[in-house]
C-alpha cells in the first residue's frame, strides 16, 4: 500500500504546483461554460435545456487536457522505466495515478458545477442532480482516458491522438451524465434509469481502465 | 549470490545489437561493461533489469531472493534520472524511497552520503545535471537491494562527485552486493572485471569476414 499511496501523493502535489494540471482543468471548465451564455444570447429556457449538456462537455474537454502528460511526464524522465519494474503491480499504480488525477481534475470541477450553474440558468434541484451526475461520470472520463494516455505514451504530441482514441469511448457515459441530469430537470424521463447506468459504466471503467492501460504500457516498452 | 548471463543476444528494430554475450558476477564484485557507443551497453543493463526482452540466452540470479524477480532485487540507475522539478530534493528522494519499498528513510544521512543535504528544500528543477545525477544516487542508498545496474554512473559528475560514488560502491561490495556498470570511462574501482561488447560482435564480423 505504501507504494501506492506514494504515486497518489506525488501526482497530486505535481498537479496543483506551478506547472501542473490541476488549475488549468478547472480554469478551462469556467471559461467554456462561463463564454456559453454569452454565445445563446438571453434565452433562459435555452440554457436551462442544454445547461447539462455544455456543463458535461466542458468536463469532458476539461479531464483530456491533463491527460496526455500523465504517462508520457514519467516516460521522458525515466520514472516509467522505475515504475515498470517495480514490486508494485503496474495495474495498481497505473490506478493509483488514475486516483491522483481525478482528485486532482475532476473533483474540483464536481465541486465548482453548482456555482457555474447559476450562469445556465439552473435552480437548486437541477445543480444537485448535474453535480451528482458529475461526481459518479468523472470517474469514468479519467480512467477511460488512462487506456489512450499510455497509448500515447511514447508520441511527441500524443494530445491529439489521446482525443481521437479517448473522446468515442467516453460517448456512453456523456449520454447517460447528460441523460440522468436532464431527467432531473426537465423529466419526463425518472432520474434513476440513466443514473444507474451511470453509475455501471463507472464501474466498468474503474475496472477495465487500469488493466488495458497497464497493458498499453508493457507493449509500448518493448 | 551470483548473477550469470550466457549467451545473452539482443535484438533492436530488427538489428543484431550484440550475441553471445557470456558473464557472472559474484556478490562482492564488480563488472565494467564496456564498449563503442552502440555496443549494447544500456541494452544489456535494460535486458538484465527487464526492460528489454532477451533475444536468445539466459539470465539467472543464484542465490537471491526466491519470491523475488532480478528486476525487483535491483536497482537500476538509467541515463535519465527519474526526477521531477516540481518536487523539491528531498521529497523527490522520499517518494523513490516509498516507491521502492523502504519503510522508513533517513533522509538527512542519505542526501548528507550524496553532498545534498543543504539542498534538502530547494526544487529538483534548479539543480545543475550532476546533483540531480547524485539525487538519484541517493535512492541505491536509501532502499537496500543487492544489484546495482548503472548505466553511465560518472558521466555528469566532478571529480570529488565521482571519488564519492567509488566511495558508495566499495561500501556497496563490502556489504555482500554487486555492480555492473556500463561505462566508457573507467569506473574507479580498482579490482572491477571487464566486460568488452564490441569484441564479440567484431570477432563474429572478423570471421564472416573470413569466410566469404
Amino acid at each position: 500500500m505504501i507504494p501506492l499511496a506514494a504515486v497518489v501523493v506525488r501526482d497530486m502535489r505535481i498537479a496543483v504546483r506551478v506547472g501542473g494540471g490541476a488549475l488549468m482543468g478547472v480554469l478551462f471548465f469556467l471559461v467554456v461554460v462561463t463564454l456559453t451564455p454569452f454565445a445563446i444570447g438571453p434565452d433562459l429556457a435555452l440554457l436551462k435545456r442544454i445547461g447539462p449538456a455544455i456543463l458535461w462537455l466542458a468536463a469532458l474537454l476539461a479531464s483530456l487536457l491533463a491527460l496526455d502528460r500523465l504517462f508520457s511526464a514519467d516516460h521522458d524522465d525515466g520514472s516509467l522505466d522505475l515504475i515498470l519494474t517495480g514490486r508494485a503491480p503496474l495495474e495498481l499504480v497505473v490506478a493509483a495515478k488514475g486516483l491522483a488525477h481525478w482528485l486532482t481534475t475532476g473533483l474540483p470541477l464536481v465541486i465548482c458545477a453548482p456555482l457555474i450553474g447559476l450562469l445556465l440558468n439552473l435552480d437548486l434541484p437541477a445543480e444537485a442532480a448535474l453535480a451528482l451526475t458529475l461526481f459518479v461520470g468523472t470517474p469514468a472520463l479519467t480512467f477511460i482516458g488512462l487506456i489512450g494516455a499510455a497509448i500515447a505514451v511514447t508520441l511527441r504530441r500524443g494530445g491529439l491522438l489521446l482525443a481521437v482514441i479517448v473522446l468515442p469511448l467516453t460517448v456512453p457515459v456523456l449520454i447517460f451524465g447528460v441523460g440522468a441530469a436532464n431527467a432531473a430537470i426537465v423529466g419526463p424521463m425518472p432520474f434513476g434509469m440513466p443514473f444507474t447506468v451511470l453509475c455501471a459504466l463507472t464501474l466498468a471503467s474503474l475496472v477495465v481502465g487500469p488493466f488495458a492501460a497497464a497493458a498499453a504500457l508493457r507493449q509500448e516498452m518493448e | 549470490m551470483r548473477l550469470c548471463g550466457s549467451e545473452l543476444a539482443c535484438q533492436r528494430g530488427g538489428r543484431e545489437v550484440f550475441a553471445g554475450v557470456n558473464f557472472a558476477v559474484a556478490a562482492g564484485e564488480a563488472l565494467a561493461v564496456t564498449g563503442r557507443n552502440g555496443a549494447g551497453k544500456s541494452s544489456l543493463l535494460r535486458i538484465i533489469i527487464g526492460l528489454l526482452r532477451l533475444a536468445g540466452g539466459r539470465l539467472a540470479l543464484e542465490g537471491g531472493d526466491p519470491e523475488l524477480s532480478i528486476a525487483e532485487q535491483a536497482h537500476y540507475l538509467g541515463h535519465q534520472d527519474a526526477l521531477k522539478g516540481s518536487l523539491s530534493v528531498a521529497e523527490n528522494l522520499h517518494f523513490w524511497a516509498q516507491f521502492l519499498g523502504a519503510r522508513a528513510v533517513d533522509a538527512d544521512n542519505v542526501l548528507d552520503a550524496v553532498g545534498l543535504r543543504a539542498l534538502a528544500a530547494l526544487p529538483a528543477a534548479y539543480l545543475s545535471a550532476g546533483q540531480r545525477r547524485r539525487l538519484s544516487i541517493a535512492r541505491l542508498i536509501a532502499v537496500r537491494r543487492p544489484i546495482w545496474l548503472l548505466d553511465e554512473p560518472t558521466s555528469t559528475l566532478d571529480a570529488a562527485a565521482a571519488a564519492r560514488l567509488v566511495d558508495i560502491m566499495r561500501g556497496h561490495l563490502d556489504a555482500g552486493g554487486l555492480i555492473i556498470a556500463a561505462s566508457h570511462a573507467p569506473i574507479g574501482l580498482s579490482d572491477s572485471r571487464e566486460l568488452r561488447l564490441d569484441q564479440t560482435i567484431a570477432s563474429r564480423h572478423h570471421v564472416a569476414g573470413v569466410q566469404r
